[in-house]
């Protein structure tokens, strides 16, 4: 299980790489990308995703 | 005083460091206050010192000096109800312009190559679209790389006050001695309709809670700031029926905890930006209902009359944004600071400011001392340098005055379309004009001609270019006195 972001509406303001707890967002190429090996979706951790928290666009940071 | 024998805009456009250097020299110091130029009356020394290169924070700065703003911290932790994070935030720059967001390499070589071209640049300031404190690394890394190169720029930055606790200790470490933080309201139920949710600690927060704890943050960042000595900036926007009375509260509470200005901005609002407020049909407010609510705010938190709402990549003087010429794709890949234009410049407006403080002081002098209950609002075209230097055709702004028993005053601008376009006037855009320039008893500009004179006069805005490259004050003083009966000053500069 993993998230994913839809790169047509992303805004690119890069919050979710740095308030990703397992350092599972980079940008890559044109976009960011969430590496769905790392992707813990914050379980045991937080109570909802840091990234689609944090996200300023609705349904953007999405369940993969 | 006499006439200055530099103009400051030729300066400013000189493009080679030779002609800069011979105009400079050209001049033998003409003033009678050499080299200090002489301080508001209501601002200590210490504070002046802080404040008379920065144009936003010095209204008679924004006369004579430059800011340019990087868009380097796009990450945002908090939604606005005016602002679409699809594009620009609409708070800080005219919305639905897109800027280009750069890294601090980036950012340096675009601040270096603005340095070497623009001589009144004086501030880089980090104002959106995202928040400066919250996107903290690219911001603290931005200012380390430029303060390395220019050390004398003034650093800057604008955020919603959320993280702004969290960083106050290495602000003050860098040398970032101007802050401004924009707060709505002082009370969450209030907050409430403004934001709909915030992210902090990690995660979101919405409703009463999520204002409650911005308004607490807001609060102790500000009286963090002023315990260290750093000069604070409120900005407010002014939102119709929401937060409009409410800002004579935000403006009691920020003067207790000791901001230094208060800028009320009115809100931008417009179906087309795509913001909630532009969508649900939210009003902005208008320049008249913006000037009565400063009035009645007059008396508390200083207030800041001479803002533009500019870009968050505007470059240039206030009034002008030179920003299209600096985009990334026109600064050279390599580049290496060349301070010299900049401290000519410098060393000129020393000199020129000094004469323009004694001619203001004195013309003020006069307006008060009338004791008329006479008052006069003044639209003026000037391109800096606090002077009616700017052809009416070519002036995309009009900075407005008011003389009263009180003094003299700039107490806002009216934007407009440049009326002349190669040599020829647009008759629909004079129309423009007109509309933009009501309430106005007389402008003043350098140069006019017949046509739109005759017509502004028609529509009873009296003009004249009698006093083209007086300094403002002056002319308005002569004004007043002719209009109220009084002696007037001989009108010199």
């Amino acid at each position: 299980m993993a998230f994913r972001i839809i790169a047509s509406q992303c805004t690119q303001c890069g919050a979710c790489e740095f308030e990703c707890p397992s350092g599972a967002i980079k940008f890559k190429g044109e976009a960011y990308v969430i590496d769905p090996e790392k992707c813990t979706e914050c379980k045991g951790e937080f109570e909802l995703q840091r990234c689609a928290s944090v996200c300023p666009v609705p349904k953007t940071c999405i369940p993969a | 005083m006499s006439s200055p024998t530099i103009s400051l805009k030729s300066l400013a456009s000189t493009t080679t460091m030779n002609e800069l250097l011979a105009t400079a020299k050209s001049g033998a110091c003409a003033s009678s206050s050499c080299g200090s130029p002489a301080k508001p009356h209501d601002v200590d020394p210490a504070t002046w010192e802080k404040i008379k290169d920065h144009p936003c924070y010095s209204e008679e700065a924004h006369h004579y000096f430059a800011r340019m703003h990087v868009a380097a911290a796009p990450a945002c932790n908090i939604q606005c109800n005016y602002c679409n994070r699809k594009y620009d935030c609409a708070n800080e720059s005219r919305p639905g312009v897109v800027s280009e967001r750069l890294t601090p390499d980036q950012a340096l070589r675009k601040v270096i190559t603005v340095a070497n071209e623009v001589p009144q640049l004086s501030v880089l300031g980090i104002a959106g679209p995202g928040d400066a404190c919250y996107d903290w690394k690219k911001t603290k890394a931005t200012f380390e790389r430029v303060a390395r190169e220019i050390p004398d720029i003034k650093l800057c930055l604008s955020t919603n006050g959320l993280a702004l606790p969290d960083h106050v200790g290495e602000l003050a470490d860098m040398n970032v001695d101007h802050v401004t933080i924009t707060i709505n309201m002082v009370d969450p139920e209030i907050g409430a309709k403004i934001y709909p949710w915030i992210f902090h600690d990690h995660r979101r927060f919405t409703g009463i809670e999520a204002a409650k704890i911005l308004h607490e943050r807001q609060m102790l960042g500000l009286e963090m700031l002023t315990a260290r000595g750093i000069l604070t900036k409120v900005n407010s926007v002014m939102i119709p029926d929401i937060n409009d009375e409410h800002l004579l509260e935000v403006n009691k509470w920020v003067k207790e905890r000791g901001a230094f200005l208060h800028n009320v901005m009115p809100l931008i609002s417009d179906p087309e930006h795509g913001t909630y407020y532009g969508l649900t049909g939210q009003r902005g407010a208008r320049a008249v209902e913006l000037k009565l609510l400063q009035d009645r705010l007059d008396g508390g938190a200083r207030l800041m009359r001479h803002c533009r709402q500019c870009r968050a990549d505007a470059v240039g003087l206030l009034g002008e944004d030179r920003g299209q010429e600096f985009t990334l794709d026109q600064i050279p890949g390599e580049v290496s600071y060349d301070g010299s234009k900049r401290e000519t410049y410098r060393e000129v407006v020393a000199r020129e400011r000094g004469d323009h403080v004694a001619a203001k002081s004195e013309a003020i002098g006069m307006v008060k001392a009338a004791g008329s209950s006479g008052l006069l609002l003044v639209a003026v075209a000037t391109k800096g340098g606090g002077r009616i230097n700017e052809h009416f055709g070519h002036a995309k702004e009009f900075q407005v005055y008011e003389a009263s028993a009180i003094g003299i005053n700039l107490v806002g601008h009216r934007k407009v379309e440049q009326y002349c376009r190669g040599g020829w006037g647009e008759e629909s855009t004079l129309d423009d004009v007109i509309a933009a320039l009501e309430g106005i008893d007389i402008l003043l500009c350098a140069k006019i001609g017949d046509c739109p004179k005759d017509q502004l006069t028609e529509a009873g805005v009296r003009v004249t270019d009698d006093y083209g490259y007086d300094y403002i004050e002056t002319a308005i003083s002569a004004l007043y006195a002719a209009e109220f009966g009084l002696e007037p000053l001989a009108a010199t500069a």
